[in-house]
């Protein structure tokens, strides 16, 4: 009878074999090395931060962040899963253990700090949430929106700060709040609301989006700080760092004036921070659990700070955006990475 | 055979009563076994991962905006408020919902075993596309592609000026309320419930006398009517109506009935009333053909013999497929969430846990709400047909 | 010899010419009565006023095939949009080169499905096997691959009508083995079973499938301990098999309590065990009585499968929905729901037609 029973049992058992899959290391990296790929959670699709094309292949800076961390780790930048998650997910799907690290325009702020028990591991990202409104309103200023309909995405710290906002300046305002960056638009460009409010960085994104993307202006307020970085579990001390250095490593590299097309000659270079930065003599890697060259790796097959933002948001980019907070801090900006020593 | 020789184990294994009681301490077992290790396994993530627990979260300030209303919140109020407006508003749409949707759906049945042709294809043609098609996808089709290509609010489509159609809703007059109109509405309560009483009383009089209290239906009006008008005149109520108008970027005043809603009222009505629709079909078809008949022998007419004999008679079929139905709607009402219209799963499972980070709490409080109300339906339900069961005897 | 009686009958007279043929059909179906006669022309003037234009918008003015919306008619219809995406409409972002694969696991269910449902095909019993047991493991293996030098394809890939099919296949033939578990343990005698049956059930079907899915896909991982990874597919799966099995029960249920007693004591006289005359007696009746039922449910689920998208899985809906947000394409939102809403449609109509076909038999 019981084989009977098997019967029925065995295609539910076998679809739950299938899926599940045990592993007994303990430790992040443990884990990443073992099942040879990085998991990490990115935007389901923001032009410039992380998008997939027809075929499915990544990119934006915050995948060059996750292929960074891979090429550290694993020395190949291209052993990322990449998973998708809505800005409702996300933070459950780092706390889960689904993801090794969550890459995904997200800020950093006391309470997720505090009391979601995630650590961020540095910011690549120096943004401020903004307004994007149509020409033919004749809106010049934030300060002029008393009453308006917001289009916003639910579940973000912009949702927090444009009630803030509103509620000091005394003025009145709708929240039309949408699952995804992607709605936003799409209520914006459908007229559901009047403004359009997010990460500044994303505004010019999504202004791509639109069927008419001249006829939309950024207001110039800018009414939050908002640093966005890539986040791990707390509690992972090692896997934290190496998050934390992969990025510095990137922003370092940039300072130094490494690149990947001249990583490789620089190698036979007298300079000590870039022979301590290429693993050659200093820290190298093992206080990480790394190999000695991975800093190496992830300029070269990932690029420096500055190249990253060059091709995914920069001037050879559709997004055009300018540097500004985001340039070095020798060169006006506040990006300031601590020495490789 | 001789049971006693067989060693003591095999014995009560054979035994149909011991082996029951083994399976059942073996199932509780197993049960308290798995829901132990899920707990314990929650819990240690939960303090490893130094995620917060507690339902502490209930009472800090929640500090986001919330669209659409129907108690008193802003900002400054509480996670806990948020759980409140997002419940009435997924009890505002499931209402209207139910509502629209049994009024389709009667009309739906009835056509499709119309003996007009036309209407009856009309009626099954519908039946077939709407039920087959996912509701998400129905309310997408709503809210994107039909509301969503409407005019901004400066080029309105209105009617009479008073009533404006645009890409942000529909804006539609709304009384204002003076003392005496609170009057006359309270008049108008207590009228309705005096001619609750009449029509019991004309009632209990028919069954005595086999004929109606004369006038009664002159009468009913009349109170119903001229009694809150009295009062009105008395009271010297004046009714005003706030006409919505474009004041800077929106209409203001008046009701608006936010196009979210809209599309979600739309869809699960259109949806749940091709459900509805059959289930009025197969209780109608259930009724004995002899019924109709005989009624129609009577010389009853046919809609008379449809409102009088058939319906009460399918009622008792239709009764609990059609609550099932309305639990369908209030669960898939939760699909608000994916075109932004501020119900409980949508504010309360999404917003406030994302802004808590607290999954556990919120969505048991979820699911325990919804679980709440089915069970609840379920048991009016029950009780409704022992009642009507009853009456058949 | 003449008769006072006609030798002949007289044969029936023809009915009158307004009761015959077509005038005679229209008279009593369409214009019986004049209020009859309004609805009739109403509704035909209502067809009158949509139908034309939408065939104009739909096949006449349409454009079939072009790069970007701006390629396409502003009259008609841009079903461009539809052509020009079909691929990651069907196998997401599956790789190009393994396609033939995603197209394997369609052959095999089209295959499994046909022999089941024509009836002319002998050997149910064998497809019913096959169908069962067969199909799932195969088609999860050519799907995901890493045996026999197919590469791994990971389920992140997965996407469009094939991860719709993969999600409903699976929860059918899960949900159907549990269900009927559940509802033999509902009817039970041993109290702890019946109770715990009742509880699950009761609990599955009282909460939205969202929140089911929502709670799969945020919490599942926060149940088992950090060395349990499941794939996101998977934890969708599971989630809509435990919301699904639940209403399956409730549908086996109302097979089983149509089954006589007797059946069930016939089978204790000639000394079956409970199982025995559960499988081979009492099921078999119970589950043919409600084969309509199951089919709804399984119809059921199959729409429900849409639902995934809020848990950022791409099936068919959630690849259509994400099409609509190429800049490209801005404005094919009804173009793109009618394509999407016409394959679901065409899935959940023919197994309801197929349902009504077993339910006349």
């Amino acid at each position: 009878m019981i084989r009977r029973l098997k019967k029925w049992v065995a295609p539910a058992l076998m679809l739950a074999a299938a899926g599940a899959q045990a592993e007994t290391s303990s430790t992040t990296l443990e884990t990443v090395l073992s099942k040879g790929y990085l998991s990490c959670g990115v935007n389901t699709g923001l032009p410039g931060f992380a998008t997939p094309d027809e075929k499915g292949q990544w990119s934006g800076m915050d995948v060059d962040v996750c292929r960074g961390v891979a090429a550290a780790v694993l020395g190949d930048a291209s052993k990322v899963k990449y998973i998708p998650l809505t800005a409702k997910e996300r933070f459950t799907a780092l706390q889960s253990g689904e993801i090794d690290m969550l890459s995904r325009n997200t800020t950093w702020t006391l309470t997720r700090d505090a009391s979601l028990g995630l650590n961020f591991a540095g910011v690549s990202y120096y943004d401020g949430q903004g307004f994007l409104v149509k020409k033919e309103l004749g809106v010049t200023s934030a300060k002029q929106l008393d009453g308006a309909a917001v289009c916003i995405q639910s579940g973000t710290t912009t949702e927090l700060n444009l009630a803030d906002y509103f509620r000091t300046n005394g003025m009145k305002y709708q929240p039309v709040v949408f699952d995804t960056s992607d709605g936003t638009a799409k209520g914006f460009d459908s007229g559901r609301c009047d403004v359009l409010t997010s990460d500044q960085s994303q505004l010019y994104a999504l202004r791509l989006r639109l069927s008419k993307p001249d006829q939309a202006v950024v207001l110039p307020e800018v009414i939050s700080k908002e640093p966005l970085g890539p986040l791990v579990r707390q509690g992972d001390d090692q896997w934290f760092n190496i998050v934390k250095w992969s990025l510095f490593a990137m922003i370092n590299a940039e300072e130094l004036g490494l690149t990947s097309a001249n990583i490789d000659k620089s190698k036979s270079s007298a300079d000590p921070s870039v022979r301590r930065f290429l693993g050659i003599e200093g820290p190298k890697g093992k206080g990480m659990g790394l190999k000695d060259n991975w800093a190496y790796q992830v300029v070269k097959q990932v690029g420096n700070y500055g190249e990253i933002f060059e091709r995914n948001i920069g001037e050879s980019s559709p997004l055009k955006i300018e540097r500004g907070l985001n340039a070095q801090w020798s060169q006006g900006g506040i990006l300031y990475a601590p020495p490789f020593r | 055979m001789d049971n006693k020789r067989q060693p003591m184990l095999v014995r009560l294994w054979r035994d149909p009563v011991w082996r029951a009681i083994f399976f059942q301490v073996l199932l509780i077992l197993a049960v308290v076994a798995m829901v132990g290790w899920v707990v314990n396994n929650t819990l240690s993530n939960l303090e490893q991962r130094g995620i917060s627990t507690g339902f502490d979260f209930l009472s800090q300030s929640a500090g986001f905006g919330i669209i659409q209303t129907l108690v008193e919140y802003d900002e400054s109020h509480s996670f806990g408020r948020t759980f409140l407006v997002g419940l009435l508003n997924t009890l505002l749409v499931s209402f209207l919902g139910v509502i629209f949707a049994t009024v389709l759906g009667f009309l739906m049945g009835v056509a499709r075993l119309s003996s007009n042709w036309m209407l009856s294809k009309l009626a099954s043609v519908y039946i077939e596309i709407f039920r087959n098609i996912p509701l998400l996808l129905q309310i997408f089709f709503w809210y994107f592609a039909v509301l969503g290509i409407l005019p901004s609010p400066r080029q309105s489509f209105s009617l009479f000026d008073a009533i404006f159609l645009n890409v942000r809703g529909i804006s539609l007059p709304w009384p204002i309320l003076d003392s005496g109109m609170v009057m006359v509405a309270w008049t108008l309560l207590a009228c309705c419930v005096a001619v609750l009483v009449l029509i019991f009383f004309n009632k209990q009089h028919r069954k005595n006398t086999g004929r109606p209290v004369p006038y009664i239906k002159a009468i009913m009006v009349s109170i119903v009517v001229l009694i809150p008008m009295m009062t009105g005149f008395l009271a010297d109520a004046r009714l005003q109506w706030e006409i919505p108008a474009l004041r800077g970027f929106n209409f203001s005043g008046g009701l608006v009935v936010l196009p979210e809603l809209a599309a979600l009222w739309f869809a699960l009505t259109i949806y749940t009333a091709a459900f509805i629709a059959e289930v009025v079909r197969s209780g109608i078809e259930s009724v004995n053909k002899g019924q109709k008949e005989a009624a129609a022998a009577l010389g009853l007419k046919p809609r008379r013999v449809l409102s009088l004999v058939v319906i009460p008679q399918a009622m008792r079929v239709i009764i609990p497929p059609l609550t099932n139905q309305y639990l369908n709607l209030i669960k898939n009402s939760s699909l608000a969430t994916a075109i932004g219209y501020p119900d409980l799963v949508s504010v309360f499972a999404g917003t406030t846990l994302n802004q808590t980070g607290q999954a556990v709490e919120v969505i048991a409080m979820t699911m325990a709400v919804y679980l709440t109300i089915s069970l609840t339906v379920s048991v009016l339900m029950n009780l409704y047909n022992r009642w009507v069961s009853l009456v058949e005897r | 010899m003449k008769s006072a009686m006609e030798q002949k009958m007289i044969p029936a007279r023809e009915p009158p010419v307004n009761s015959r043929g077509v005038l005679g059909w229209m008279r009593e179906h369409l214009f019986a009565t004049p209020f009859q006669s309004l609805i009739t022309l109403t509704i035909a003037y209502g067809l009158y006023l949509i139908l034309p234009p939408f065939w104009q918008w739909a096949v006449m003015d349409a454009t079939w095939t072009g790069e970007n919306r701006s390629a396409c008619n502003v009259e008609g219809a841009c079903w461009a949009f539809v052509t020009a995406r079909l691929d990651q409409f069907i196998y997401g972002f599956y790789p190009e080169s393994e396609t033939w694969r995603v197209n394997l696991f369609f052959a095999q269910l089209a295959l499994v499905l046909g022999w089941l449902m024509i009836p002319a095909i002998p050997g149910k019993k064998l497809a019913l096997g096959l169908g069962l047991l067969v199909l799932p493991v195969t088609s999860w293996l050519v799907l995901s691959g890493g045996f026999f030098g197919l590469p791994v394809v990971e389920t992140h890939q997965w996407g469009g009508l094939m991860v719709t099919l993969v999600l409903a296949l699976y929860g059918m033939l899960a949900s159907l083995p549990i269900g009927v578990l559940l509802a033999l343990g509902r009817r039970s005698s041993m109290p702890v079973i019946r109770t715990f049956c009742t509880a699950y059930i009761e609990l599955w079907r009282g909460v939205p499938l969202i929140t089911v899915l929502f709670m799969a896909s945020v919490m599942l991982p926060l149940f088992v301990p950090e060395e349990i990874v499941f794939d996101k597919l998977v934890r969708a799966m599971i989630g809509i098999v435990m919301f699904q099995s639940a209403y399956m029960a409730e549908v086996v249920r109302g097979g089983l309590q149509a089954i006589p007693r007797g059946q069930a004591e016939a089978c204790q006289s000639l000394g079956m065990g409970y199982w025995q005359s559960m499988l081979l007696v009492v099921l078999p009746q119970a589950v043919r009585l409600v084969i309509p039922g199951i089919v709804n449910t399984f119809i059921a689920l199959f729409k429900d499968t849409s639902l995934v998208l809020v848990i950022g899985l791409f099936d068919l809906l959630s690849i259509v929905q994400a099409g609509l947000n190429d800049p490209e394409w801005l404005g094919s939102a009804v173009e793109g729901y009618l394509f999407a809403g016409f394959v679901f449609w065409l899935f959940c109509f023919g197994m309801s037609k197929y349902s009504q076909r077993l339910e006349k038999n």
